[in-house]
């Protein structure tokens, strides 16, 4: 059996692992429930902003939250212009997989053609801070991370609940038509939210760029879980992915020093399976 | 009379300097021989593959530079496999039957050359590689590897560097294990575990993790909790870092530890790389830089690399490996005069190829030679090759945690 350090040590590890990955599940899961399309091309902005916040901290000295501050209107301006895209050529929510996937592989090319396929490393200063309570340390970038998702899964819970943006496009995904007879005009709104969904991808970004090393070919690592995550909390639910990300962050982790990490990513789809079979009709 | 001769046998000798000057010098003409090849373009694999890649461009093109192969322009047909072995099979199936490719070379790491062994055997091509690590899979006659660690990593290897470190004043005495599951990180290392037991050092701790793992955080709590003298990273690419980045995040610094396969730069330069072990068969000093190939790829590399944005231009095992396959490659067409495969492969197997890593011989058990791995460290930012004695860098040693 593990110590108890050692299983505490875990869990702390396992939360702030599933703290980003609900801030990666939050934009996606907005645009698949309220939009309709499964975005991949998510993943592929979060890592572009994590170069971004690379090449601007490494080359340009600039601190990674003057970075964020750049990158996420910027990213939310891309957002838009992506769902001009999708609108223009009525992407539907099955194509729209296919669509994102093929630019996801452009934005991964481009990458590469930038920055190279060698691993880039955001070295600073405090990349290996933590804060110790008691015997357990908490490394201070992970708890940035995870308290930006918990902000944000909270903050956006609420513009979707006591907004009127949020109120209509909550009813627009569950009918279209009846929202549109009570005047609720969801082309613009889809836009409004397609960017912030892109915004949140540039928070994550920088975020990964501060915690995991870099290669144009992670921008698939993230792919299985998150999705796993957005399923099991419920589309267009942020505090479900929030809690999702960290169900699952945990499990892998406790898995990891109780099992052996190689069986944690069973974890993950595991728990899909399972809550897929219990509560089926999520998707 | 004797004049008239050593006239014209100095007429008949200018002549003869003459063509075989211009045959010795003149830019290869012809159709070019076209040599077809994947490498990780893309994938997790890429970042190394990056370095192979330039490896294999400047050599083409020092060729082309020169006489070419059997006086015939040379064509690197390149193609992508994005890291992924099942890919791999299939663009050297196409690179034989439908590009056509005179001779083919192996692609980069263990799954992907593994999976082109199969196609490279049922078209009898012979078949060059620089990177496999599990030689008791390489049952192909026609492959000839220059990853030179004999036919036994899994024992040599760990054996060199527990060796190593036995020699040291403060010899580990446990050691924790953690390994990817990526083939031949997990094979190697298993082996270490059991070398390690046999030689009397506590394994406190046999991790495997999957290739592409996120939380480091549960893998450095728990070899924080074990507490080795040694910890084994069977890692690729950065794994190692992050790992001790972790470790770091946990108040935790391991007094030694050894890593498999790291990306060689990021490694040499982070402050948590201090002391970081490795093994090489190359590295930028005495007395690998002494043979004359190295002398001429070092400069070229390190230009191209810089061009190509490479954290770490230098050349170490990885390049050297590559460029010697090159020149394994090279050495059967020019010592056959022919791209007949099984002439080649014959050759290969009854002489031993002079290389940038040394001299390889393939006629050992599945075509692997001698084990030419050395330790290396991470002494100042570079990595300095410590043991065996006789390789180490001028006034360098294994340095004590």
């Amino acid at each position: 059996m593990p110590s108890a350090t050692l299983l505490g040590q875990s869990i702390v590890s396992g939360l702030l692992a599933g703290g980003l990955y609900s801030l990666l599940a939050l934009g996606l899961s907005l645009s698949w429930g309220l939009l309709r399309l499964v975005n991949l091309t998510h993943f592929a902005l979060a890592l572009l902003g994590a170069y971004l916040t690379y090449q601007l901290g490494h080359v340009f000295h600039v601190a990674p939250w003057l970075a964020a501050a750049a990158i996420v209107p910027a990213f939310f301006l891309i957002g838009v212009a992506l769902h001009a895209v999708f609108a223009y050529f009525r992407v539907a929510e099955f194509a729209s997989l296919l669509v994102t996937f093929g630019l996801a592989v452009i934005l991964e090319s481009l990458i590469q053609w930038f920055w190279t396929a060698d691993y880039r490393r955001y070295e600073t200063a405090y990349a290996t801070m933590s804060i110790r309570v008691g015997p357990l340390f908490i490394p201070t970038l992970e708890m940035l991370a995870c308290l930006t998702a918990v902000v944000l899964a909270f903050a956006t819970w609420a513009w979707l609940r006591f907004t009127y943006v949020g109120k209509a496009l909550r009813a627009s995904a569950e009918d279209p038509a009846m929202a549109a007879a009570f005047g609720v005009n969801h082309r613009a709104q889809a836009f409004l939210l397609s960017g912030v969904s892109a915004a949140y991808a540039g928070i994550a970004g920088t975020y990964i760029a501060l915690i995991a090393t870099l290669a144009p070919s992670q921008i698939w690592t993230w792919l299985g879980v998150v999705f796993a995550v957005v399923i099991i909390g419920g589309l267009a639910n942020p505090i479900g992915a929030l809690l999702a990300g960290l169900l699952i962050g945990v499990s892998e982790s406790v898995t990891m020093a109780v099992v052996t990490p190689a069986w944690a990513p069973l974890v993950s789809f595991s728990v899909l399976i399972l809550i897929l079979i219990l509560r089926p009709g999520r998707v | 009379m004797a004049v008239r001769t050593f006239g014209r046998r100095s007429v008949l000798s200018a002549i003869f300097l003459f063509s075989f000057a211009t045959t010795a010098w003149a830019a290869p003409s012809g159709q070019p021989i076209r040599i077809g090849g994947t490498l990780a373009l893309t994938g997790g694999l890429a970042p190394t593959a990056l370095l192979h890649k330039i490896a294999g461009e400047i050599f083409v093109e020092e060729l082309n530079k020169g006489n070419g192969l059997l006086g015939r322009p040379v064509e690197w047909v390149l193609l992508d496999d994005q890291s992924k072995p099942d890919l791999t099979r299939s663009l050297y199936e196409k690179l034989i039957t439908v590009d056509k490719v005179d001779l083919i070379i192996g692609p980069y790491a263990t799954s992907g050359i593994l999976a082109a062994m199969g196609v490279a055997q049922r078209y009898n091509k012979v078949y060059v590689h620089h990177s496999f690590g599990m030689p008791h899979l390489a049952k192909y006659e026609m492959h000839f590897p220059t990853a030179s660690f004999g036919p036994e990593p899994q024992k040599s290897i760990p054996t060199t560097v527990f060796e190593s470190l036995a020699a040291t004043s403060k010899p580990p005495k446990s050691v924790a294990i953690v390994t990817s599951k990526f083939p031949s990180a997990q094979y190697q290392s298993s082996g270490a575990k059991e070398i390690a037991e046999k030689r009397g050092l506590k394994v406190a701790l046999y991790l495997e993790y999957e290739f592409g793992t996120r939380d480091w955080g549960s893998l450095a709590a728990r070899v924080k909790d074990a507490n080795p003298d040694l910890v084994w990273i069977g890692a690729l690419g950065l794994d190692g870092n992050q790992l001790l980045e972790a470790m770091k995040k946990l108040d935790y610094t391991p007094p030694r530890h050894f890593h498999l396969f790291p990306a060689p730069g990021p490694l040499a330069v982070a402050p948590d790389g201090k002391n970081a072990l490795s093994v090489t068969v190359f590295e930028e000093h005495p007395p690998f830089t002494n043979n004359p190939g190295a002398a001429k790829l070092i400069p070229l590399f390190h230009d191209r690399a810089v061009k190509a944005n490479v954290p770490y231009p230098h050349v170490e095992t990885q390049v050297a490996g590559s460029w010697a396959a090159w020149q394994v490659l090279e050495a059967a067409v020019t010592a056959t005069k022919s791209l007949d495969d099984k002439a080649m492969a014959q050759w290969l197997r009854k002489n031993r190829v002079d290389t940038v890593i040394g001299k390889l011989r393939f006629d050992g058990p599945n075509n692997y030679g001698d084990d030419l791995f050395k330790v290396k460290q991470v002494q100042d930012g570079k990595w300095v090759v410590v043991w065996p004695r006789e390789f180490t860098a001028p006034g360098a040693r294994l340095l004590p945690p």
